[in-house]
């Protein structure tokens, strides 16, 4: 670990002026994982901003019948909060396939969009990676991958991003309102994060200096259709090997609408809109689940040790796709997988 | 023995109180003034030299003191000495920060000293070592295989083939692949090394074997043996990776003597990457039976890995000659040098692993058979060590495999594979046979008895977290006679009566016995003082003929003619007695019996029909052990084995780089033990087991054995579950897939 300074920033504006002129500085709240990243080396900030004292840490309705997630709302009052469990149940049961009981008690809703990869390689500073050390060259390629893209990867990187949370708040449409020297604005939350491209060791699109400030839900519109699988290496405390998060607004016995977001794939929460289109109309059943599957996994590519992901991603594609239109989504406390 | 109020019974942990409180001291615990804080570098590289190490900038921080590397560390005979220690394998054991000579990734290249934690941290991320890199051989497939030209103590090479091959009518035939593992107790390794002078060194650390430690730093040193103490009280878990003594023990005490200052070095959990594990194998097993299921052949190949400059060894494939007769016998076994770490011996070293293709080999042959796994087993059963030719002490396995099987409910079982569902979930039920050695080792312990009626027992021993410290208090308690509370047990300390390693499941009935002994030995100390008595009750009375009770001496069969305690020391003008014990196992038993613990373990799995995804609903793992002094203690120890041995068959593998010769997966986040929420519905079964042959107290000891047998019985499950052999351990869900 090395030295830094710290400062505990008493406003946003404050926070955004202390972080903002140094591209090294960051900011800190539950630490969950800045601090590992520091003690292995990886992140090597010269200022630490702890922004745990600003008020960003509400739960509040919005004016259009939505919700409004404080940036240090933690991950565990998210999940448990009444609002959250009756009107985004998807969100609260992602939340609580992740991590454990105390680090979500840590982590908060703005650290989790930021959490950095788990590969094995960005881990371990004798190794190669572009992540880390941009032009340095990807050492998870060629290497061991069970953990890493089938999509969306480039040359430089096939790192995934780790987050359970993410890929419900990408299906739910969330937007991320951040702040900057240069005012507030909105992300949606499907151009939040970036994919690795020439540059991985961007991860999101947030500017030097910008600070989540909250995360909206728009208002809900798929009642007890959704649900969130996620299948790993044992049945708590691993990150995803694939997550899915599915949700279905049903009428008349057909699709309205559909939102399909997977994790555990991608630099990024893996969403098509077109894929969600084309299953608006159909019946809920096995056939349209199939075609939704192979459409959102089109160009789906292994790197070897993570060639069984594209099979699993499609089997678990379907299970959602089913459990959400039946209505019976997969408990996070039962480990058992639901049919 | 001839009270049993204590032994047999449940008991709590008598050191639970100081752990769950935080009062038991480990070895990074210690309080010592002055103390340096050593943290340390590792190579980034499998194979080559150093070239160069940078230290400016870390040497510029304030608050470092020293760093140690290769070139710059003290110039004494000290290297020269022999780095070897009791459970050492054949080879040059390696030395910290020897030469520049890389043998594996992670090594210790550097060990930065400071006044403060914090900054030894920070100053060891600032030290830059460049290389001449070789590439490194990892790969346990590609690497030359060889007999190991000289056998490890303690480990007997497989025996000379009996029989020929034949053509037997029933074959089966597979390839099985176990990973590496890697213990990851709780606690990091840790040494706090403080000297007195240059000639006497205290060092807290953490290990099986304090004595080991000892004298290993004696040698190296060149010091009297009874001028270094090392101790530890408390081990949070070790699994076999404190057998040996680690680089953290030699390092802190070489500082601590090159600065004369006391010296602490802590291991991260990436460094425990660099203490070795359990190696990885590469195993063939042939069977070959009669249409009735009974063995003709038994084929067992086992190569295992180790590094370039030791041969470790274990015993994976003699199993297989003592399991089941066969006219023909052949158990080969090999190792691969590659570039890594000394493996160590992990918990049921070479059972574990071998056992595991044995017992799913075994499986596929009921399958083939069309015989009921536990009919094929009984069919087959040893009723004398087939290798040998020689009666078990004592061997209670067919019991065990009625006893689990009807725990289980093994009879309802549909032998079909996939023929048993549960809603959208494959059930599958697996049994396996688990064994391992009833070891029986020389230990020396001293029972002491204060006239307040307060006995304190001191051995070198550790506990290793597994109730050594409970099951020696009752055994003491009831052969003086006094309630658990009056009994002190003191180990894990250098200085007390010879022990060896804690390992191999032999404590609990050496160290036992020696405390049994010592405590007889005691009483026959006190009734000479009683019988010194004028007119003592006691006068005529012989050894056999008195018990210590409530603090009297009396007639067994005359409670009313006693001497008090008290009163016998006085005899003697004693404030205290005290006397030794040793347990020495008699050469002629080991000549004639053969001694193992076995068990039956019986496993349910349910596997996601679409998913593949596995939970193991129920384990059942009926043992057969002897005597079982604590039946608390001995299920805990049990419990932990059935989940290591979960771990083994689902989720634990240390996943490695060739290109880098590097583990890559060393943090406990990636590297998987079963979380709670793996761990389902665990029954043991007790076998009664009458031992009579290997030692006074009739006990076997059960560290080891809860987890042999376990990966087969449930990999076993798995395939009866979806049809899929999965013959490569852990068994993922890509394994499963593409059988789904």
């Amino acid at each position: 670990m090395n030295r830094f300074d710290y400062v505990r920033a008493d406003s946003v504006d404050a926070a955004i002026r202390a972080a903002a002129g140094d591209p090294a500085a960051r900011y800190i709240a539950g630490g969950t994982n800045l601090v590992d990243l520091m003690k292995y080396g990886v992140e090597r900030p010269s200022l630490l901003v702890d922004i745990t004292q600003l008020p960003l840490r509400g739960i509040e309705e919005t004016s259009d019948g939505g919700l409004r997630l404080g940036a240090l709302a933690g991950n565990s009052e998210v999940a448990f909060d009444a609002r959250v469990r009756e009107r985004y149940p998807l969100l609260s049961s992602a939340i609580l396939a992740g991590a454990s009981q105390q680090l979500r008690n840590a982590a908060t809703t703005g650290g989790n969009l930021l959490q950095r990869t788990r590969c094995y390689y960005f881990y371990d500073v004798a190794t190669p990676c572009n992540k880390r050390e941009p032009g340095s060259g990807c050492s998870a390629i060629g290497g061991r991958t069970r953990i890493h893209a089938i999509l969306g990867a480039s040359d430089a990187c096939i790192a995934t991003h780790p987050s359970d949370m993410c890929v419900a708040l990408a299906a739910l449409d969330a937007t991320v309102r951040v702040a900057g020297r240069d005012g507030e604005r909105a992300i949606p939350f499907g151009e939040f994060h970036r994919l690795p491209g020439d540059a991985p060791e961007r991860d999101n699109n947030l500017e030097q200096g910008e600070i989540i400030l909250s995360v909206d839900l728009p208002p809900d519109r798929f009642g007890p259709h959704h649900t969130y699988i996620k299948l790993r290496d044992r049945l708590s405390y691993a990150f995803a090997l694939v997550s899915v998060a599915a949700a279905l607004r049903l009428e008349n016995g057909a699709i309205a609408e559909a939102r399909l977001a997977l994790g555990g794939v991608a630099h990024r929460p893996w969403r098509k809109p077109d894929v969600e289109a084309s299953l608006t109309g159909e019946k809920p059943g096995r056939a349209a689940f199939e075609r939704a599957a192979a459409e959102l996994l089109a160009g789906a590519r292994g790197q070897g040790d993570n060639d069984f992901k594209i099979d699993l991603a499609r089997r678990a594609i379907i299970r959602a796709l089913g459990q959400a239109a039946a209505g019976k989504p997969q408990s996070q406390s039962h480990k058992r997988l639901e049919p | 023995m001839p009270q049993t109020q204590h032994v047999g019974a449940e008991r709590d942990r008598v050191d639970g109180p100081a752990k769950v409180t935080g009062h038991a001291r480990y070895a990074a615990e210690f309080p010592v003034d002055g103390l340096l804080y050593g943290v340390i570098v590792t190579s980034s590289i499998a194979r080559g030299r150093i070239t160069a190490i940078d230290l400016d900038a870390a040497l510029a921080v304030p608050g470092v003191v020293q760093i140690f590397t290769h070139r710059r560390r003290p110039e004494s005979d000290w290297y020269k000495h022999d780095f070897s220690d009791d459970v050492a394998p054949p080879g040059q054991p390696f030395r910290a920060l020897y030469d520049d000579v890389v043998h594996f990734s992670g090594q210790p290249i550097a060990l930065v000293v400071a006044e403060e934690f914090g900054i030894a941290r920070h100053a060891a991320t600032l030290v830059k070592a460049t290389y001449q890199a070789a590439t490194p051989e990892t790969d346990l497939q590609t690497v030359a295989h060889y007999t190991p030209p000289k056998a490890r103590n303690g480990i007997a090479p497989p025996p000379a083939r009996r029989g020929k091959a034949g053509d037997a009518p029933l074959r089966v035939e597979g390839e099985f692949r176990t990973p590496f593992e890697y213990q990851n107790p709780m606690e990091l390794f840790a040494a706090t090394a403080v000297w007195d002078g240059d000639d006497k060194l205290t060092v807290y650390d953490k290990t099986q074997g304090v004595q080991n430690g000892q004298n290993q730093l004696a040698k190296i040193f060149g010091l009297k043996p009874d001028h270094v103490r090392v101790v530890s009280h408390y081990v949070g878990g070790a699994f076999g990776a404190g057998l040996r003594p680690q680089y953290s023990l030699f390092l802190s005490a070489m500082a601590a003597r090159a600065l004369e200052r006391p010296v602490r070095v802590v291991l991260t959990r990436d460094q425990m990457w660099s203490i070795g594990g359990r190696p990885a194998t590469i195993q063939h097993v042939r069977l070959g039976a009669g249409p009735d299921g009974k063995l003709q052949s038994i084929e067992h190949d086992a190569v295992g890995s180790t590094s370039r400059y030791e041969d470790q060894q274990e015993n994976i494939v003699n199993w297989s000659g003592l399991l089941y007769p066969a006219a023909t016998t052949s158990l080969g076994y090999k190792l691969g040098k590659l570039d890594l770490v000394t493996p160590n011996d992990m918990r049921a070293p070479g059972a574990a692993s071998g056992v595991f293709a044995l017992e799913c080999a075994m499986d596929e042959l009921a399958s083939e058979a069309g015989i009921d796994p536990v009919e094929l087993r009984l069919r087959n059963y040893a009723d004398r060590d087939p290798a040998e030719d020689k009666p078990f002490t004592s061997k209670e396995l067919r019991a065990a495999y009625r006893l689990g099987a009807e725990k289980f409910g093994w009879g309802e079982r549909n032998p079909a594979p996939r023929s048993m569902r549960d809603g959208h979930e494959l059930v599958g039920w697996g049994m396996a046979t688990g064994v391992w050695e009833a070891l029986y080792v020389p230990h020396t312990a001293r029972a002491t008895l204060t006239a307040d009626g307060k006995a304190t027992i001191a051995c070198a021993a550790s506990d290793i977290g597994t109730g050594t410290y409970t099951i020696l208090t009752q055994i003491a308690a009831d052969a003086l006679g006094l309630p658990m509370e009056d009994v002190t047990v003191c180990l894990g300390d250098s200085k007390l009566p010879t022990a060896p390693v804690e390992g191999g499941s032999w404590t609990a009935a050496s160290a036992g016995t020696a405390v049994h002994i010592a405590c007889s030995e005691l009483i026959g100390k006190l009734l000479e003082q009683a019988r010194r008595l004028n007119d003592s009750p006691l006068g005529a009375a012989g050894r056999d003929d008195v018990v210590l009770a409530a603090g009297r001496l009396q007639l067994r069969g005359d409670p009313a003619k006693f001497v008090t305690l008290g009163d016998a020391l006085r005899a003697g003008g004693l404030d205290h007695i005290d006397a030794e014990g040793s347990a020495k196992p008699d050469q002629s038993v080991a000549e004639k019996f053969t001694a193992n613990t076995h068990s039956a373990v019986f496993a349910e799995v349910k596997v996601d029909a679409e998913l593949g995804v596995v939970r193991v609903t129920r384990l059942v793992i009926a043992v057969a052990a002897g005597k079982i002094l604590n039946p608390k203690t001995a299920r805990s120890q049990l419990l932990g084995g059935a989940v290591f041995g979960l771990g083994m068959a689902l989720h634990e593998e240390s996943m490695l780089d060739h290109r880098f010769g590097r583990f890559m997966n060393r943090n406990l986040g990636e590297y998987h033990i079963p979380a709670h929420a793996d761990i389902h519905a665990i029954d043991i079964v007790f076998v009664p087991e009458q031992e009579d042959h290997l030692n006074p107290l009739g006990v076997k000891g059960v560290g080891e054995i809860g987890v042999v047998g376990t990966a087969a019985a449930i990999a076993n499950a798995v395939h009866h579950a979806t049809g899929v052999r999965v013959r490569e351990l852990p068994i993922t869900i890509d394994k499963l897939l593409p059988g789904l």
